[in-house]
């Protein structure tokens, strides 16, 4: 359907036909009336506001939204104050989105969010993701995930990491998750250095400053390509797909490491399940989508998605296991 | 050359009609963000960069409009330095030194001529260093390290001594409340410092927040309090009377403030305000009895205009080529590439070599704009001081809070805003100045950051920290910054007090 925003009473006449012939069961139930928001919790122009924007505009597309989905950023405690936001003010308005990746399940798992859970809101679904690898200067002497975990084994301050998280957040623990799974003991021993971002940290790891670098593939194309930076491992599934195909995976290296960080949302509590349903099924239909697909090539995301109940699971599980891996290093009590 | 057909192409690009609207466009409003006290450049490009996306622009035009709009408030923000003394932006801190001074002699205009004549210099000599340098600078930035960044923030704070005048304890109490405020948040390891289980204070203290409190809010508060007494009197504006001798003279400034501005700018993480303080400390010292600084010395007006002009186009260069931003704009900037799916990096500048040279010569061309828009409209900038404050202030006040706002959303940051604005009129009262304070809140968490990888990677081995050649040239440097003031100082004071003896009150 292509249908110009202007003609807005044909678009209103024509939606619920829309609706119905995308969605077979529960489509008469709820349907979106007026603006929709979508809070980004940060300042405009990081991953949080792509996920909304980009989002929005696909749903403006494939007329999933009577009007424009607008975006609200909110920052603070990385995604902290919105989440308190939607839990304490919005609960049971159904026409609001907020977007979260990996970064907010590891602060909800650390208890950063003070008083607040994950249960406190509605996990509606994913829509890609970005991996995570390891990486180390052309000129390294490591040559591979293994020998890397070995020397580690050895002596855990023997290679030091650079990344674009904090202390705990998920550049440092797709590390401790990779040395987990290699059997590296002491795992708090481990040193791993916190830039503003991705790029900063690159530049010291190419600069010869530190030994090795943790962060998501997307970061590390540029110097990739120009044979600065060499990749010892994608924590994928399986292979990326097309110029990156020769990046190793860390588990066909023998070392069962994923690190996915993936982009989606969550909705507030208490809103009607009807409402719930629309919105997962409406992720469904956005990830099929070629307008969304081509979203994620451009951008370097990766495949990555979960229906309804799935994703709330993956959620919980996610945090569960980051909770039990900061606890294990003595990040958390 | 290479380099040179490359840059033909990018005017090729930036020359493009819509393209030359944009940047037009970008310019103009730029200009006006800057000027508005609160809205810095890096909340001015954010805020349009939904309107970038909402317009459907091309990358280059969209880049274009928005280093236009970059380069266009590191202008504007001059303005409300010398009129109000409130810096439009951070960078501009070190103008209201002598610019505020200038317009209370009844020299607004010239303040206004010179400033833009030394932001023209300084831009133009940083974006033909730019052109020059970054492909080859990749490689420079490499070089610094943890050990080396450490003792890069410890000059900055070693030679604060030289901006704030008279007394030192009191420059040292002010840096002290800025790396204290800076500790607030949660730390490198995870650690919540000072946040008392409130969620907004556990990303730290945002420091455009307290750059807007502590400069607008005491301001209006000041101005309540002058009322209270009786009123001041209104400012005369004179007509503008500038000499081609007077742009002369301050060539020579503009053209040092432009070089060290652009050193600064190029060093990631140091960024523009790092530059325009550089420059008039430097400036200061240079000319020391020749100059009458912080009482309206026009050389004291361009140095950091210079300073600040070319060390925004100086940090174009590790964000183009590294990846890492200089400064928040930057950083902005950064983003907004990233969000138009070119990856910043070495080869970025062959691969999209269309779009990196396309924006350095809309960088060119809207320097020229730039100048062109300035120098005419400052008759139109002057008229905003015959606003009468009770008229202006308020609306200052209202554009900081708006613009606050504007960015987060939460009215916990008003909040803090004005607590900013009481702690600076207390501050001021206490004739402590402001400056360290901002320089400490910006700097300090860089600072400690770096101290504490040093510390990691050497596994606890202090002797890393002079280390390279470079890291013990910049603790020589921090060194004689620290003591210079103190043996040469008194000597300069009392020079300097010769000249001039007006009994003006010291500003911050």
């Amino acid at each position: 359907m292509t249908l110009k925003p202007s003609l807005k009473y044909v678009t209103l006449l024509a939606l619920p036909l829309a609706a119905v012939t995308t969605f077979s069961s529960t489509a008469s139930a709820f349907e979106p009336k007026g603006k929709v928001e979508c809070i980004a919790p940060s300042d405009p122009g990081g991953g949080w506001d792509f996920t909304c924007r980009s989002v929005g505009n696909v749903m403006q597309e494939l007329d999933l939204v009577p009007a424009n989905v607008q975006t609200i950023n909110m920052a603070g405690a990385g995604g902290g104050v919105a989440f308190a936001h939607t839990v304490s003010k919005r609960a049971g308005d159904d026409h609001l989105l907020v977007a979260a990746s990996t970064a907010t399940t590891t602060r909800l798992a650390q208890g950063q969010f003070p008083g607040l859970s994950a249960d406190m809101v509605n996990w509606i679904g994913a829509l890609g993701a970005d991996y995570g690898i390891i990486a180390v200067a052309a000129d390294s002497e490591i040559d591979d995930l293994n020998e890397l975990m070995d020397s580690l084994k050895e002596d855990p301050r023997s290679v030091k990491f650079a990344g674009g998280s904090a202390k705990g957040g998920w550049d440092h623990l797709k590390v401790l998750i990779a040395a987990q799974a290699a059997d590296v003991e002491n795992l708090p021993r481990i040193a791993y250095l916190s830039y503003n971002n991705g790029g900063e940290a690159l530049t010291q790891v190419i600069g010869g400053h530190v030994d090795a670098f943790t962060g998501d593939i997307t970061e590390a194309q540029g110097f990739m390509e120009s044979g600065d930076l060499r990749v010892l491992a994608v924590l994928s599934e399986e292979r990326l797909p097309g110029d990156l195909s020769d990046i190793p995976t860390a588990r066909e290296q023998g070392i069962d490491a994923l690190g996915p960080n993936w982009r989606g949302f969550y909705m507030p509590a208490d809103i009607s399940e009807d409402a719930e349903a629309y919105w997962t099924d409406a992720m469904d239909t956005i990830y099929q989508s070629e307008e969304w697909q081509s979203v994620m090539t451009q951008n370097g995301l990766m495949p990555f998605h979960m229906t309804a109940g799935e994703f709330e699971e993956f959620v919980l599980n996610q945090i569960k296991d980051i909770e039990q891996l900061s606890k294990d290093i003595g990040l958390i009590q | 050359m290479e380099t040179l057909g490359y840059l033909m192409d990018g005017f090729g690009v930036a020359l493009a009609p819509h393209n030359l609207m944009f940047a037009l466009l970008g310019a103009f409003l730029g200009t006006l963000i800057g000027a508005l006290p609160g809205l810095g450049p890096a909340n001015g490009v954010a805020i349009l960069i939904p309107l970038a996306f909402s317009l459907g622009l091309a990358p280059e035009t969209a880049l274009i409009m928005l280093t236009s709009v970059y380069a266009g408030a590191m202008y504007g923000g001059r303005i409300s330095s010398i009129l109000l003394n409130i810096p439009g932006d951070e960078p501009a801190m070190m103008t209201c030194l002598d610019g505020y001074p200038m317009a209370q002699k009844g020299k607004a205009s010239e303040a206004l001529a010179i400033s833009a004549v030394a932001s023209f210099v300084g831009s133009l000599i940083a974006t033909i260093g730019l052109i020059l340098l970054a492909p080859l600078l990749a490689n420079f930035a490499l070089t610094f390290g943890p050990a080396e960044y450490f003792a890069l923030f410890l000059l900055a704070f070693a030679t604060l001594g030289g901006i704030t005048g008279k007394n030192p304890i009191k420059t040292v109490v002010a840096a002290c409340i800025g790396l204290m405020i800076a500790t607030v948040g949660i730390d490198n390891t995870g650690v919540p410092r000072y946040t008392f289980g409130v969620l907004e204070l556990f990303e730290g203290v945002d420091f455009i927040i307290a750059i807007v409190g502590l400069f607008a809010i005491s301001e209006l508060l000041f101005f309540i309090e002058e009322r209270a007494g009786g009123g001041k009197e209104k400012m005369k504006v004179n007509k503008l009377s500038l000499s081609w001798k007077d742009i002369r003279e301050i060539l020579p400034t503009s053209f040092r403030g432009g070089v060290l501005g652009f050193v600064a700018g190029v060093l990631p993480g140091a960024g523009a305000s790092l530059g325009s303080f550089i420059s008039y400390t430097l400036e200061k010292r240079v000319l020391g009895k020749k100059g009458y600084f912080g009482q309206g010395d026009p050389r004291g007006v361009a140095a950091p205009e210079a300073g600040n002009n070319a060390a925004s186009s100086g940090a174009l260069v590790p964000m183009l080529t590294l990846g890492v931003p200089g400064s928040g704009t930057t950083a902005v900037l950064l983003a907004l590439l990233i969000s138009l799916n070119i990856t910043p990096g070495p080869l970025m500048f062959t691969q999209n070599a269309d779009i990196v040279w396309g924006v350095i010569a809309a960088l060119l061309i809207g320097n020229f704009l730039l100048l062109v828009l300035n120098i005419p409209l400052v008759g139109i900038f002057v008229k905003l001081l015959s606003v009468p404050p009770m008229y202006l202030l308020p609306i200052v006040t209202m554009v900081a809070f708006v613009g606050i706002y504007s960015i987060s959303n939460t009215i916990f940051d008003l909040y803090f805003m004005v607590a900013f604005g009481v702690g600076g009129y207390v501050l001021r009262k206490l004739e402590i100045p402001l400056v360290p304070v901002i320089l400490g809140l910006l700097l300090g968490p860089e600072m400690e950051k770096n101290l504490r990888h040093a510390m990691d990677i050497s596994d606890g081995d202090w002797m890393i920290l002079w280390d390279s050649g470079l890291a013990i040239g910049l603790w020589v440097f921090a060194g004689l910054g620290l003591i210079l003031p103190y043996v040469v100082g008194p000597i300069l004071r009392r020079r300097m007090r010769t000249p001039i003896e007006k009994g003006m009150p010291e500003s911050d």
